[in-house]
């Protein structure tokens, strides 16, 4: 693989034309990334997914250039219906479209000629060969008091045309102070057996609202992964909702520094797998001054031989006295073969905090079944009933209350 | 100076030295300290052979390096890997013989062996330093046909047994210290339990470290057979010293159909002064494998010394309906560091497991409770309840859990709580109001959190753990 990284490495500095800053950083990373290669289970962060060898499983000689010049046909069809929004579409990688319509033009910036910024998670390989490979990166900044009327959809979409491939990309996004933003990240796969590795970096400043929606929902065989880092100045909030359920492999990471008082994280994540697919939810809520305030709730429904890992970790700091920190996972097994890993964590330093966690995983009850098979209900529906009652407990966390409602579609369920 | 080392005494009340003339080893560790030891204790060939299997292991393996507390670099060959009182290599044939000095010791540290002989109680195995110095009770305990003696005797003495089982819970290829003990153990206990025998009274081992420069390698194997139940107590103690001494034992239990083991821990190592000099490094493996079917497996820990302890008592729920059982107390203070929790591996069918840990942590100390609950795909209908709670003084100390929890069946239940809290002030106050002072009150709220665990210990050890989790907490408040 190395050989092929190489090759491909330098045909990327070759056709694109990256500032002189920008190609010195890229090779530094690149080198970082060859010494380290993909992750394996022997780091602690990759004990349950295990990278390098789902990628060799999976993927046939994957290759890292990918010839962004010929412009990719947007499919129309896949946009959400419904809902008014603006548009961010990536397709196989390339960015074909920005979209505001709904919005007042000056409030928002978006730049793309930037100098790349050291990452400062030295010990992740995927953002150094992120780095190393990302062709153009985004930066969205939403000006100060200005709220979007519309949230905002980024679309990845991939096509039969991509094959094998690595995709790298990267969007940072500064919410100025008192601004707000509802983004929706939104997959649609019709691709075979390509690594995506996407790396967000968010600057949430004063009285901010982030609401961020993941939404990986149609069946896959795609490797993904994907890592968002969260700064947080005083009383801003994230809120953060995961529906991992399409890809053959993802593993969404999120590391979220609650650097100001009153600062606030909410989590929230379900998965909905089956056959052979395994998906991992890692969070890092790092509580770093006093009055802040995270909740995380987990939960998943695994069918055949599929596995899920939530390995979250909640982190306070000496100074961050007063911290509110909840963490809760559980996972429903429906077959022989399926498991669940969960890794919840609590690391602290401070004496005046409550911080609890809790995590459960078992079977569907089965006085709850027998009690709604008495009441007319054949197995399979009641069955559905249940796992979908357990499910909507996490959808009905979601405070917006038309993305609820798309969510709900999509996850099909009813109230 | 005499004031200030009676003063010392008072923290640590175990921290005299004896003054007893020791054999030793020559420093360090290779192929003729280990035939050395060997050869001290007279043991036969296929010993010896598996020592040495232990050692060419050893030469590949690396220490571990994901524990939370860090420690300098070990030299392992600047450790006295055997160290014996002198008047021990001719072993006395009845505590009476023993040397009054080491007597005296044992009286210090609160176990009277020559009355033990004659109130009712408890059995004791001694082991100091690295021998195992006397073993009372041993008619009574022969009467119902209970075996109970030091290690190496057992190798001479029930070939069959030690090699039966030696090795079959923590294997030679374990892990760094584990391997490290196999190859150079020096003492500890064995206890047979034959099939059907209640053991008719508790069974105790103190260990206690004297010489310094040394480290302890105890080996204990218990063995409980088909319907038999047995309690053992284990008590340790070291001299106040300067250096960081190394205690790395093994522990395994074999509980076969239908038999339970009860085995209980109150450890309190020298921890280091307050600005953490010296103390014991406490990285010891316990494992306890429950055969047979309905076997059970029980650990009961109270951890208040060490400089750093690393250790997680286990339990293999190999037969059906087999059960495990982990109770932690651990009390961390000024600048100690402790890393520890249990494994609950379920293999059988219908078996459970229970966890209940609670950890305090003071000063400067760091604290991790640390866990793995696996439930294999084949362990259909198990369940397992884990409760961590920790309690923190102080925003100079850290308090961590870091659960793993492995689910492969869909039949099995898992349920895990955790919960970070500190002493209230509503409860501090209302305590105070009724006249205790506030180290008392402190004492009393602590004894009420770690009562579930308390509870677990028989009666003479309950009582002994209760004023240490006081003592350990001295000075912490305010």
């Amino acid at each position: 693989m190395e050989e092929q990284l190489k090759i491909d490495f330098e045909k990327l500095l070759e056709t694109s034309n990256f500032s002189k800053k920008n190609v010195e950083i890229k090779r530094k990373n690149f080198e970082n990334f060859i010494e380290k290669g993909f992750p394996n289970r022997r780091e602690e962060n990759w004990k349950f997914s295990d990278l390098n060898q789902i990628i060799s499983k999976n993927i046939k000689n994957l290759s890292f250039y990918n010839d962004l010049s010929k412009p990719n046909k947007i499919d129309q069809s896949i946009f959400i219906d419904g809902l008014e929004h603006n548009k961010l579409v990536f397709v196989n990688g390339r960015i074909e479209k920005i979209e505001f319509d709904y919005e007042e033009k000056n409030k928002i910036e978006i730049l793309d000629d930037l100098v790349l910024e050291k990452s400062n998670n030295a010990n992740n390989s995927l953002l150094f060969l992120n780095n190393a490979f990302v062709n153009k990166y985004f930066k969205l900044i939403v000006k100060k008091n200005y709220s979007l009327k519309k949230p905002l959809v980024i679309y990845n979409i991939t096509n039969k045309d991509l094959i094998s491939k690595s995709i790298n990309l990267k969007v940072n996004i500064s919410l100025e102070e008192n601004s707000s933003l509802k983004l929706i990240e939104f997959f649609n796969d019709r691709s075979i057996t390509n690594f995506i590795n996407i790396n967000y970096n968010f600057d949430i400043q004063k009285n901010s609202i982030l609401k961020n929606y993941k939404i990986d929902n149609n069946s896959n065989s795609n490797i993904k992964y994907s890592f968002s880092n969260i700064n947080q100045d005083s009383n801003s909030v994230s809120e953060i909702f995961l529906l991992s359920s399409g890809s053959e492999f993802i593993k969404n990471e999120i590391n979220c520094n609650l650097n100001g008082k009153y600062a606030s994280a909410f989590v929230n994540g379900v998965f909905i797998l089956d056959e052979t697919k395994h998906h991992e939810i890692k969070t890092n809520i790092n509580h770093l001054a006093e009055n802040t305030k995270s909740y995380q709730l987990i939960k998943g429904v695994l069918e055949d031989t599929s596995k899920a890992v939530y390995q979250g970790k909640i982190f306070v700091d000496s100074k961050a006295q007063k911290t509110d920190g909840y963490q809760l996972s559980k996972a429903i097994l429906l077959n022989d073969n399926t498991e669940f890993n969960a890794k919840p964590e609590l690391e602290i330093y401070a004496d005046d905090v409550k911080c609890s966690h809790g995590s459960a995983s078992g079977s569907l009850n089965e006085d709850s079944i027998f009690y709604l098979m008495s009441r007319g209900l054949n197995y399979q529906e009641a069955k559905k009933l249940l796992i979908n009652g357990f499910l909507l407990d996490v959808v009905e966390k979601i405070t917006d209350s038309e993305i609820k409602n798309l969510i709900k579609n999509i996850m099909s369920l009813k109230q | 100076m005499r004031e200030k080392q009676i003063d010392k005494l008072k923290d640590y009340k175990y921290g005299f030295t004896t003054d007893i003339e020791n054999i030793r080893a020559p420093k360090g560790l290779n192929k003729e300290v280990i035939e050395f030891i060997s050869k001290a204790k007279k043991e036969p060939k296929w010993m010896l052979d598996w020592r040495m299997k232990a050692f060419e292991r050893l030469k590949n393996l690396k220490e571990p390096n994901w524990q939370k507390p860090k420690y300098p670099k070990i030299d392992y060959q600047d450790i006295y890997y055997y160290s014996a009182p002198k008047s021990a290599s001719e072993k006395p044939k009845s505590i009476d013989e023993l040397d009054p000095k080491l007597l005296e010791t044992y009286k210090k540290l609160g176990i009277p062996l020559q009355e033990q002989q004659r109130l009712n109680g408890i059995a004791v195995d001694a082991v100091f330093d690295s021998v195992s110095v006397a073993t009372t009770f041993k008619d009574k305990l022969n009467e119902v046909g209970v075996i109970f003696c030091s290690i190496s005797e057992a190798i001479q003495k029930h070939p069959g047994l030690v090699k039966k089982y030696l090795g079959s819970v923590i294997p030679l290829t374990d892990h760094y210290f584990a391997t490290l003990n196999s190859a150079v153990f020096t003492d500890g206990s064995f206890v047979y339990i034959p099939s059907g025998v209640k053991c008719p009274m508790e069974l105790s081992t103190y260990f206690r470290i004297n010489a310094s420069q040394t480290g302890q390698f105890e080996r204990t194997l218990i063995i409980a057979d088909k319907g038999s139940y047995v309690s053992y107590l284990e008590g340790c103690t070291a001299p106040m010293r300067d250096e960081n001494q190394l205690h790395a034992a093994n522990v395994e239990l074999v509980a076969l159909d239908n038999a339970e083991i009860k085995y209980s821990t109150v450890q309190n190592w020298y921890p280091g002064d307050e600005n953490g000099k010296g103390g014991i490094y406490n990285f010891v493996t316990k494992r306890g494998l429950c055969k047979g079917t309905n076997s059970k497996i029980s650990w009961t820990q109270v951890e208040t010394g060490s400089a750093i302890t690393w250790k997680y008592p286990s339990c293999i729920l190999q037969g059906d309906n087999s059960i495990g059982e982990f109770y932690s107390i651990a009390i961390t203070n000024n600048h100690q560091k402790a890393d520890t929790g249990t494994k609950m591996i379920h293999l059988g069918k219908n078996t459970k497991s229970k966890i209940i840990s609670k950890g305090i942590s003071a000063g400067f100390s760091d604290m991790t409770y640390r866990g793995l609950v696996d439930i294999s795909s084949k362990a259909k209908n198990s369940r397992n309840y884990t409760q961590c709670d920790s309690l923190l003084m102080g925003n100079k100390c850290g308090a961590h859990t870091v659960p793993y929890i492995k689910n492969k069946n869909p039949e099995s239940n898992i349920a895990h709580e955790a919960t970070t809290s500190k002493i209230s002030e509503e409860q501090l106050h209302y305590c105070q109001q009724r006249g205790l002072n506030p180290e008392e009150a402190v004492g009393l709220i602590v004894n009420g959190f770690c009562k579930e665990v308390l509870q677990q210990l028989p009666m003479e050890f309950a009582v002994e753990a209760q004023k240490l989790v006081g003592i350990s907490l001295e000075g912490s408040v305010g």
